[in-house]
């Protein structure tokens, strides 16, 4: 066997060793609220809406930090969760359509580590903002049009 | 119908060029292949004349609809969705180029015409390689005019048209006031067009000058990488080897330099504006274009190890295929969707899901086709390149399902594997390579191991970021790991320990075998050096990551020891191995840069410190003792303690025309040795604010801000009232932060002359003062106003906003006595929210970027030269 072919061997099994125990331990799933909160303490993701008939806490004099929501299911409503996030405001936090939380369910809340918004201003190509828009811009238009 | 003021003709020119193109280069595909088959001469040449005509067509074409699609935008014609969605009448001249290759059809043709100028080139220089070469640029092509060809085809819409009418895209098919008796059912009004007054705009955050020089560059990048993969692809045609190596090796180099600044403009960008607080995320998006030039650079090193020792051949042929097909993998992973939640970067599903992987199935299987031998060994190929492309579509039609999981997925990720199977099956047994054993102390054996672990890195990267491909695949739900990142450089930190040991000696040592003494000699000094430098910035320099174990960390400080190694001994290498020849020394220019990278990397990552720990001492934070506090509010006028420096939010000021709130924040460093400003702002919007932030630049490390949180208008509301005090001079008054003691009043004399005018003759201006001890130990004078004109009583409050204060002058009395009215309000109160860094030797990075691709440059100029000094022989 050629010195290069050991290497090559080496190399290749590591970085497949590598890979498998990364997917297997490191990796987590994407849950519904449900599941987030049987498994405490587990790290997962969850896509969710924000309650907006809940208040969302966020006073920034008092702690610029902290910050509190209620996280709904994105299909079922009736699942509710308590968010605490405590890395500040999340931008577009009140028009976002869907939440990505990653973090885990414990002591009665949803510590979360990390968020992604999903605006429908991001979506340039999503029709249906585009609509809301056209109809506004074309709304305000009607009474000049009129005099 | 006719409606009015709708412009058709340039829409209607736009598609008729898309589709001259996609004809065009089918022609050229067709016409190159049969010139590149043809035995006969002058057959060929025939062949070959017709194609070049065909290519020429096709990339007129190609930038006719490009300049027509640039007139709508520019010209505003809303009546073309691409002008709604994209642009506003309000953008700016740079913003408009940005606003065309937002779209993803507009970012297509971006990369259509790179391809174009770079087949151009290739007809110009490539001479005998023209014809096999030019038929695989025309092949991608082919496709590329069809991702913006919007024809249907039975049925089937191929491509989305760039050039569709607003009306016909079903925006304005819900908005009644467009349609004839405000019902949505009825036809449009025939000047439905006067309504719609402006675009979309483009998205703020991409209203950068980034976003006008990024996207070219990258894509320029991407394209470039097609003409290895067509040389490689020739080469197995052609069935010459080795030869095509010559002419691909400096457009190898070329794609490496440009794709590689393209990707790290990316990352100054990120840095720059995004605010991702930082410049590389490991986000599938960056990941994608990183990976293809990985490889890319892997297939550089092993071309040169085949240049001088005949090694390496076989791995050569493989990274330049491996190379392109990840750009088109790239290409599949960005714009199908399927990355859905798991990057910053949004995308939206073209709906082109099935074009987009026969592109990718296409030029996978290109090379095993192309590689063939005989009829037979073609037949074998082809037959089981459709029959696996044909089971796919069939499960997929009928969702065959096996073990209760749906077969197509898996069947057409098993077509792409078996197209790659064949193809290192064909050359393994095609392609020649020297059985003899590369020696250990041989230039060639170290540099393989260089090449190859570079690609073992990309494949273990992209295999990470393949995760939402794996779910779709195999339906399952695996989401990213906890610490993303720290997935990523765990183990990307040995490979820059590996890579940097590699760059360091590999130089020293010559190609076939050196002799142990030689090698000694030459480097006993750059190792010297390099361990004193190592030593002296891992003492003194404090590079602490202690955010995970300890091994991490030890990793992390012998990554540091070894770039240092590689910029010393490559630096060196240009005086002790190349005598300071600069046309020469391109390599060693490169590799020292590409150290400067990974040093930069390394420290930047491991010594990023936050400046705004939220510690005023002024509001208790709430959260555990291991949570980041990562924000600090600051009132306006207030001094905060942040770290070294004392810091005041002085102001806020709007500019109207670019929309944008500046903040301006003054830092004061605490040894009194530096005052500066700096001045993020925010587009801020009644849906929240977007911030792009401002940093201050030192040699060493840059200072880095951004705001996180303003005020909302309406979410403080004023509920408190005025309270009237009937107060004589000198009288006292306690608030609940302190007391103020009323001063004295008198009328304000010398008024300018557009007050006294609204005042009139009898006006009078009374002022008085009130100075405010606050509790803190402030002493503030405030002075609110109250005009008399003729009639009228106008009172002008005062506000002092640190203590929520509103201050009211109501009456006046001829013994000096007033009726001051006091309020005391959280709603006057200003103040943001914003998050501070410091990065140390971000510079180190970006230079190192620019060395890296100058050396690069520099040797491709030397291999232009040299093949054109041997042609002329």
């Amino acid at each position: 066997m050629k010195k290069i072919h050991i290497v090559l061997l080496v190399l290749i099994s590591g970085a497949i060793a590598y890979l498998i125990s990364s997917f297997k331990f490191a990796s987590s799933t994407y849950d519904s609220i449900a599941e987030a909160k049987a498994n405490p303490g587990k790290f997962v993701h969850i896509a969710v809406r924000l309650d907006t008939l809940a208040p969302v806490v966020y006073d920034p004099i008092k702690d610029a930090n902290f910050l509190s929501f209620q996280a709904m299911g994105v299909d079922s409503a009736d699942q509710k969760m308590q968010v605490i996030y405590r890395k500040g405001e999340i931008p577009n936090l009140m028009i976002s359509e869907r939440l990505v939380l990653k973090g885990k369910y414990e002591n009665g809340h949803f510590e979360c580590k990390d968020v992604q918004t999903k605006c429908p201003s991001k979506y340039k190509d999503d029709m249906k903002a585009a609509e809301k828009n056209v109809q506004k811009t074309t709304e305000q238009s009607e009474p000049a049009k009129t005099l | 119908m006719d409606y009015i003021g709708e412009h058709r003709l340039p829409g209607q020119l736009g598609h008729f060029f898309i589709v001259l193109s996609l004809i065009a280069s089918l022609v050229a595909t067709v016409s190159y292949f049969l010139s590149a088959r043809s035995k006969d001469e002058i057959d060929a040449g025939y062949w070959k004349k017709l194609a070049r005509y065909a290519f020429i067509t096709e990339a007129v074409s190609v930038f006719a609809v490009f300049g027509i699609l640039f007139y709508i935008v520019h010209n505003h014609l809303f009546e073309y969705k691409y002008a709604w969605q994209h642009s506003s009448r309000s953008l700016e001249f740079k913003y408009i180029l940005a606003s065309l290759w937002e779209g993803q059809e507009g970012s297509f043709l971006l990369w259509s015409i790179w391809h174009c100028v770079l087949g151009l080139i290739l007809i110009k220089t490539s001479k005998k390689w023209e014809a096999p070469v030019m038929s695989v640029v025309s092949f991608v092509q082919v496709f590329l005019a069809t991702m913006i060809a919007g024809l249907y085809v039975f049925g089937e819409k191929i491509g989305t048209n760039p050039f569709i009418l607003l009306r016909d895209s079903g925006v304005l098919d819900n908005a009644p006031a467009l349609h004839a008796n405000m019902d949505v059912t009825q036809p449009l009004l025939p000047d439905y067009l006067s309504a719609i007054k402006d675009g979309n705009g483009l998205n703020k955050l991409l209203q950068n000058y980034w976003m006008v020089i990024h996207p070219p560059v990258l894509f320029m990048g991407f394209a470039s990488t097609i003409i290895p993969f067509a040389f490689t692809i020739a080469g197995l045609w052609k069935k010459q080897f080795g030869e095509w190596t010559k002419p691909a090796l400096p457009w190898a180099l070329f794609s490496a330099a440009v794709f590689g600044v393209g990707i790290m403009m990316g990352a100054k960008w990120a840095y720059e504006s995004l605010t991702f607080g930082g410049y590389w995320a490991w986000d599938p998006v960056e990941n994608a274009s990183l990976v293809p030039w990985m490889v890319m650079v892997a297939g550089i090193h092993t071309l040169l190890i085949y240049k001088h020792s005949g090694h390496s051949l076989r791995a050569t042929h493989l990274f330049f295929i491996i190379s392109f097909a990840l750009v088109l993998y790239s290409t599949f992973l960005t714009r199908s969707g399927i990355l859905g939640e798991t990057s910053v970067h949004a995308f939206t599903d073209l709906g082109m899901n099935v074009q987009l992987y026969l592109f990718l199935f296409a030029f996978l299987w290109l090379p095993a086709i192309a590689a063939s031998k005989k009829f037979n060994g073609l037949m074998i190929t082809l037959g089981t390149c459709i029959g696996l492309l044909v089971t796919t579509y069939v499960c997929d039609r009928t969702g065959f399902d096996l073990f209760n999981r749906p077969l197509a997925p898996i069947l057409a990720l098993i077509t792409l594997l078996t197209g790659i199977g064949f193809a290192v099956y064909h050359i393994q047994t095609q392609v020649p390579s020297i059985k003899k054993e590369e020696s250990g102390s041989s230039r060639e054996f170290w540099m393989f191991i260089g090449a190859l672990v570079f690609f073992l890195s990309a494949v273990v990267i992209i295999a990470q970021t393949s995760v939402p491909v794996y779910n779709e695949i195999f339906n399952m739900k695996k989401g990213a790991p906890e610490d993303s990142e720290y997935s990523y450089n765990r183990i990307q930190v040995f490979v820059a320990i590996i890579i940097g040991v590699l760059t360091a000696v590999t130089q020293y040592l010559k190609y076939k075998g050196t002799s142990t003494t030689y090698f000694l000699k030459k480097i006993w000094v750059p190792t010297l050096i390099a361990v004193v430098v190592a030593t002296l910035i891992l003492a003194f320099g404090k590079v602490n990551y202690e955010k995970k174990s300890v091994g991490f960390m030890a990793a992390i400080w012998v990554a540091v020891a070894s770039s240092v190694y590689a910029i010393i001994a490559n630096a060196a290498y240009i005086w002790l191995g190349l005598k300071g020849k600069l046309k020469l020394s391109g390599g060693s220019i490169a590799h020292l840069g590409f150290g400067m990278v990974l040093l930069g990397i390394l420290i930047t990552s491991s010594k990023k410190e936050v400046l705004s720990n939220n510690n005023s001492g002024i509001f208790v934070p709430l959260g555990g003792k291991e949570d980041p506090k990562e924000n600090l509010t600051m009132l306006e006028g207030v001094k905060m303690d942040m770290g070294r420096y004392y810091i005041t939010y002085l102001k806020d000021s709007f500019e109207a025309r670019t929309e944008k709130t500046f903040f301006n924040i003054h830092f004061e460093r605490k040894d009194g040795k530096e005052n500066f400003l700096l001045r993020p702002y925010s587009y801020i919007t009644e849906e929240g604010q977007q911030p792009n932030p401002d940093a201050r630049h030192y040699w060493d490390h840059d200072v880095f801000t951004y705001i996180t949180s303003t005020p909302k208008p309406d979410a403080i509301k004023d509920t408190a009232t005025f309270k009237t005090n009937l107060l004589k001079p000198g009288d006292s008054l306690f608030y609940s932060k302190g007391l103020m003691i009323f001063q004295d009043v008198d009328t304000v004399n010398g008024l300018p002359d557009h007050i006294a005018a609204i005042l009139g003759p009898e006006g009078k201006l009374y002022r008085a003062s009130v100075k405010v001890f606050s509790k803190t130990g402030s002493i503030f004078t405030i002075t609110p106003n109250l005009a008399l004109a003729k009639t009228d009583m106008i009172a002008v409050p005062d506000t002092l906003t640190q203590e929520g204060l509103i201050l009211q002058l109501r009456t006046v009395n001829p013994d000096k006595s007033v009726e001051l009215a006091v309020k005391e309000t959280d709603a006057v109160l200003k103040f943001v929210t914003l998050k501070a860094y410091k990065f140390p030797f971000i510079g180190l990075l970006w230079l190192g970027v620019i060395v890296t691709a100058l050396g690069i440059i520099i040797s491709m100029v030397r291999r232009i030269q040299l093949n054109r000094g041997k042609n002329k022989e």
